[in-house]
C-alpha cells in the first residue's frame, strides 16, 4: 500500500530528476486521464480482448478445427456444444470468428507496418525540406487523396488477384495520404524549433535530425490517426472479403463469413449475422480507443 | 468622399475580387487536371500490371506465334510505356474505354446505363443524411457533454463502425423477410419493370414525368431501405462534422454579443451561428457524396441494386477489365468533380477565402 503511494509521488513528482521520470509521470498523467474516460476504457477493453483471443485461439482450439467440415451437423443453432451454431457446412462458427481475428489482426498489422513508414517517408521530407521537394511530394499525396478509396482498392484487388496480401496493398495504396499531410504538418510547426537548430549546429546530418528529433514528435499523433483508421480498415477489409476480393475460402475471414452466410440468410440467420457483430464491435472498439486517446492528446495540448 | 470616387472604389473592389476569383478558380482548375492526370496513370497502371495476357485474351491460347504478333501490334502493345499511355489517355478524353467483354457494349454506354441507378440511391441517402445530420449535430453542439450529446455521438460512432453490407443484410432479414414494410432487393417488383419508359434513368422521376403512381410508390418502397442505411452512414459523419464547426461557432464572441443583444437563443443558433458554419458544410456534403458512391459498391451487392456498384462487381469477376476501369475513371471523376466544386464554391459564399488567396 504504502509502495504504491510512494510509487505515484515519484512518478507525479513536479520536479522529476530524471529523464525517464519525466517521460514515465506523462505516461502516467495521460493514463490518467484516459482512465476516467469510460467509452474509451471499453474500447482499450475490446481491442485488448481481440488481440487476447487471437493470441490463444490455437491453444484453446485446434487450427484444423476451424475448416472441419461435420455435414451431418450443419446449420445448427447455438448449444452447448457449439456456442455460436455452425454454418452451412458444418464447421463451428465460434471457432472460426475466434481465428478471423487472426486474419483481422493481421490485415490491420501490416496495413499500419506499410502505411506509417510511406506516410512518414514522404511527409518528413517535404515538411523539412520544403520548396520543390515539398510542392512534388504533396501534389502527389493530393491526387491519392482524391481518389475515391474503397474503389480504387477494388480495382487493385481486382488487377492483383483476390488475396490477403493483395487485400494489404490495396487498402495500403489509398491509406497512406492522409499520413504524409500529418507528419508534413507536423514537422512543419518544429521546423525552426531552436533545439532543432542546436543539432543542426553540433553538426547532426539531415537525415539524424530527422530520425532523432523529429520522428518521435510525430509518432503521437501519427498513432492517435491510426487508431482511428482502423475501424476503416477494418471495414475496407470485411468490405473486400464480402465481394470475394479478400481473404479465400476456406480462410475464416469475417467478411467472407458474411458473404457466404447470405443463402441462408432467412432461415439461419446467426450464420451471416454474428461475423457481422464481430467486425461491428471490433471496429467500434478501435473508434472508441481512438477518440479517448485523441481526447487525452488534446487536453494535453489545449 | 465624392460620389465619383466612392463609386471608382467600390468598381475597384469589384474587379479585385473579380480577379482573385478567377485567379482562385485557374488554380482549381489546374490542380483539378493534375489529378485527373494521375487518375489516368493509375488505372493505366492497374491495366498494366493485371496478371492476364490482353493479347492472349483476344487471340485465344491456339493461334499461332504469327497471328499473336500482329494483333500485338494491332492493339499498340509492342510501342513504348509513354506512347501506350498517351494513346490510353486520348482514348479516355474522348470517352472511349473500349468495349465490355460480357455485354460487348462499349463501356461507356453500360455506365451510363446503370449510373443514375446509384445516383438515385446516393441522393436519397444524402437527404436523409444532411437532413437528420445537420439538426442532430447542431443539437449535439448546444448541449455538449450532456446527455443529448452523449447520445448523438455515441450513435454516429455506431454508425462509423457499421459494416455497410452486414447493416444490408440485417435490414432486410428484419424490415423485408419478417416485418414486411419494405419491398426486398432490386428497384422495382418484376411486374413493374419496362412500365415506365426510361426518360432520365430515375425510377421516381421517371414515374413522375409518366404520372404512373404504382410504379412510383413501387420504386419508393425498394428505395426505403438501402437508401436509409446508407443514409445512416452519412448522418453519422454530417452531425459529427457540424458539431465540431458548431463549436468553434458557439465559442466566440458575437455569439454573446448577440445574445446581449436580445435575440432569442434559438435564432442565434440555428440563424447566426448556423449560417457561419454553411460554408464549411457544403465541403462535407460534396465529399459524403462521394464516400456515397462507394458505400453503393457493397450496398448494391446486398440489395441487388442494378447500378454502377454492382456492374463493377459482376465485371469483376467476369475478368472484364475494360469495365473495371471504366468504373473506376467515372468514380474518379466524379470524385474529383465534387471537390472541385467544393473548393470553387468556397469564397463564393465565404468572403474570408476570398480575400486571402
Amino acid at each position: 500500500m504504502t509502495d504504491t503511494v510512494a510509487w505515484r509521488g515519484w512518478l507525479l513528482d513536479p520536479a522529476p530528476a530524471s529523464r525517464r521520470q519525466a517521460r514515465l509521470g506523462r505516461w502516467y498523467r495521460a493514463w490518467m486521464a484516459f482512465r476516467r474516460n469510460g467509452l474509451a476504457m471499453t474500447g482499450l477493453g475490446v481491442v485488448l480482448a481481440l488481440v487476447f483471443m487471437a493470441s490463444v485461439a490455437p491453444l484453446i482450439a485446434d487450427p484444423a478445427l476451424a475448416n472441419l467440415q461435420v455435414l451431418e451437423d450443419r446449420l445448427q443453432p447455438w448449444s452447448a456444444a457449439h456456442w455460436f451454431g455452425t454454418d452451412e457446412l458444418g464447421r463451428d462458427i465460434l471457432v472460426r470468428i475466434l481465428f478471423g481475428a487472426r486474419i483481422t489482426l493481421t490485415i490491420v498489422a501490416l496495413v499500419s507496418l506499410i502505411v506509417v513508414p510511406v506516410g512518414l517517408g514522404i511527409g518528413l521530407p517535404a515538411g523539412y525540406f520544403g520548396g520543390w521537394i515539398d510542392a512534388v511530394l504533396m501534389r502527389i499525396t493530393d491526387i491519392f487523396l482524391s481518389f475515391p478509396r474503397l474503389v480504387l482498392a477494388l480495382a487493385f484487388a481486382a488487377a492483383l488477384g483476390p488475396g490477403i496480401e493483395n487485400a494489404v496493398i490495396a487498402i495500403s495504396l489509398t491509406t497512406w495520404p492522409p499520413y504524409a499531410r500529418l507528419a508534413r504538418a507536423e514537422t512543419l510547426t518544429r521546423r525552426r524549433a531552436e533545439f532543432i537548430e542546436a543539432a543542426e549546429l553540433q553538426g547532426a546530418s539531415h537525415l539524424r535530425i530527422i530520425l532523432t528529433q523529429i520522428v518521435p514528435l510525430c509518432l503521437p499523433s501519427v498513432i492517435i490517426r491510426l487508431t482511428l483508421d482502423m475501424a476503416g480498415i477494418i471495414l475496407t477489409a470485411a468490405g473486400l472479403g464480402f465481394l470475394g476480393l479478400g481473404a479465400q475460402p476456406p480462410a475464416a475471414e469475417w467478411g467472407a463469413m458474411v458473404s457466404s452466410g447470405r443463402q441462408v440468410l432467412l432461415d439461419q440467420w446467426w450464420v451471416a449475422t454474428i461475423p457481422g457483430i464481430a467486425i461491428f464491435v471490433t471496429s467500434l472498439g478501435f473508434n472508441l480507443l481512438g477518440d479517448g486517446l485523441r481526447d487525452v492528446a488534446d487536453s494535453r495540448s489545449a | 468622399m465624392t460620389a465619383a470616387a466612392e463609386a471608382a472604389r467600390t468598381n475597384d473592389g469589384w474587379a479585385r475580387r473579380f480577379a482573385g476569383l478567377t485567379r482562385h478558380a485557374a488554380k482549381t482548375l489546374l490542380s483539378v487536371a493534375l489529378t485527373f492526370l494521375g487518375l489516368t496513370c493509375v488505372t493505366f497502371f492497374i491495366g498494366r500490371v493485371i496478371p492476364i495476357d490482353p493479347v492472349l485474351a483476344i487471340v485465344g491460347d491456339k493461334a499461332s506465334i504469327e497471328t499473336y504478333n500482329r494483333v500485338k501490334i494491332e492493339i499498340g502493345l509492342d510501342q513504348p510505356i509513354p506512347v501506350q499511355y498517351w494513346r490510353f489517355l486520348v482514348k479516355v478524353v474522348h470517352g472511349d474505354f473500349g468495349n465490355s467483354v460480357i455485354t460487348a457494349q462499349p463501356v461507356l454506354e453500360d455506365l451510363l446505363r446503370v449510373f443514375p441507378a446509384t445516383i438515385e440511391l446516393s441522393m436519397f441517402a444524402l437527404i436523409i443524411g444532411v437532413v437528420l445530420g445537420i439538426p442532430l449535430g447542431v443539437i449535439a453542439a448546444t448541449h455538449r457533454g450532456r446527455w443529448q450529446d452523449q447520445v448523438i455521438r455515441f450513435g454516429s460512432l455506431l454508425g462509423y463502425s457499421m459494416p455497410v453490407f452486414w447493416l444490408g443484410l440485417v435490414g432486410l432479414l428484419l424490415f423485408y423477410a419478417k416485418l414486411g414494410w419494405v419491398e426486398g432487393p432490386g428497384r422495382l417488383d418484376v411486374g413493374f419493370d419496362d412500365v415506365v419508359p426510361t426518360i432520365t434513368g430515375l425510377m421516381t422521376v421517371d414515374s413522375l414525368i409518366e404520372g404512373d403512381s404504382d410504379v412510383f410508390w413501387n420504386s419508393i418502397s425498394h428505395l426505403m431501405l438501402p437508401s436509409s442505411i446508407l443514409g445512416y452512414l452519412s448522418l453519422a459523419y454530417v452531425a459529427r462534422m457540424t458539431r465540431s464547426f458548431m463549436l468553434g461557432q458557439l465559442k466566440q464572441e458575437y455569439i454573446l454579443a448577440t445574445l446581449a443583444k436580445g435575440l432569442s437563443p434559438f435564432r442565434v443558433v440555428w440563424v447566426h451561428a448556423l449560417g457561419n458554419v454553411w460554408v464549411q458544410l457544403v465541403t462535407v456534403i460534396a465529399l459524403t457524396f462521394g464516400s456515397l458512391l462507394e458505400g453503393a459498391v457493397l450496398t448494391e451487392t446486398v440489395f441487388a441494386w442494378p447500378g454502377l456498384g454492382l456492374y463493377m462487381k459482376n465485371s469483376l469477376f467476369n475478368a472484364d477489365l475494360n469495365a473495371v476501369l471504366g468504373g473506376t475513371m467515372l468514380v474518379g471523376v466524379v470524385y474529383i468533380g465534387l471537390n472541385m466544386l467544393s473548393d470553387l464554391l468556397y469564397p463564393l459564399v465565404d468572403p474570408r477565402a476570398r480575400e486571402e488567396r
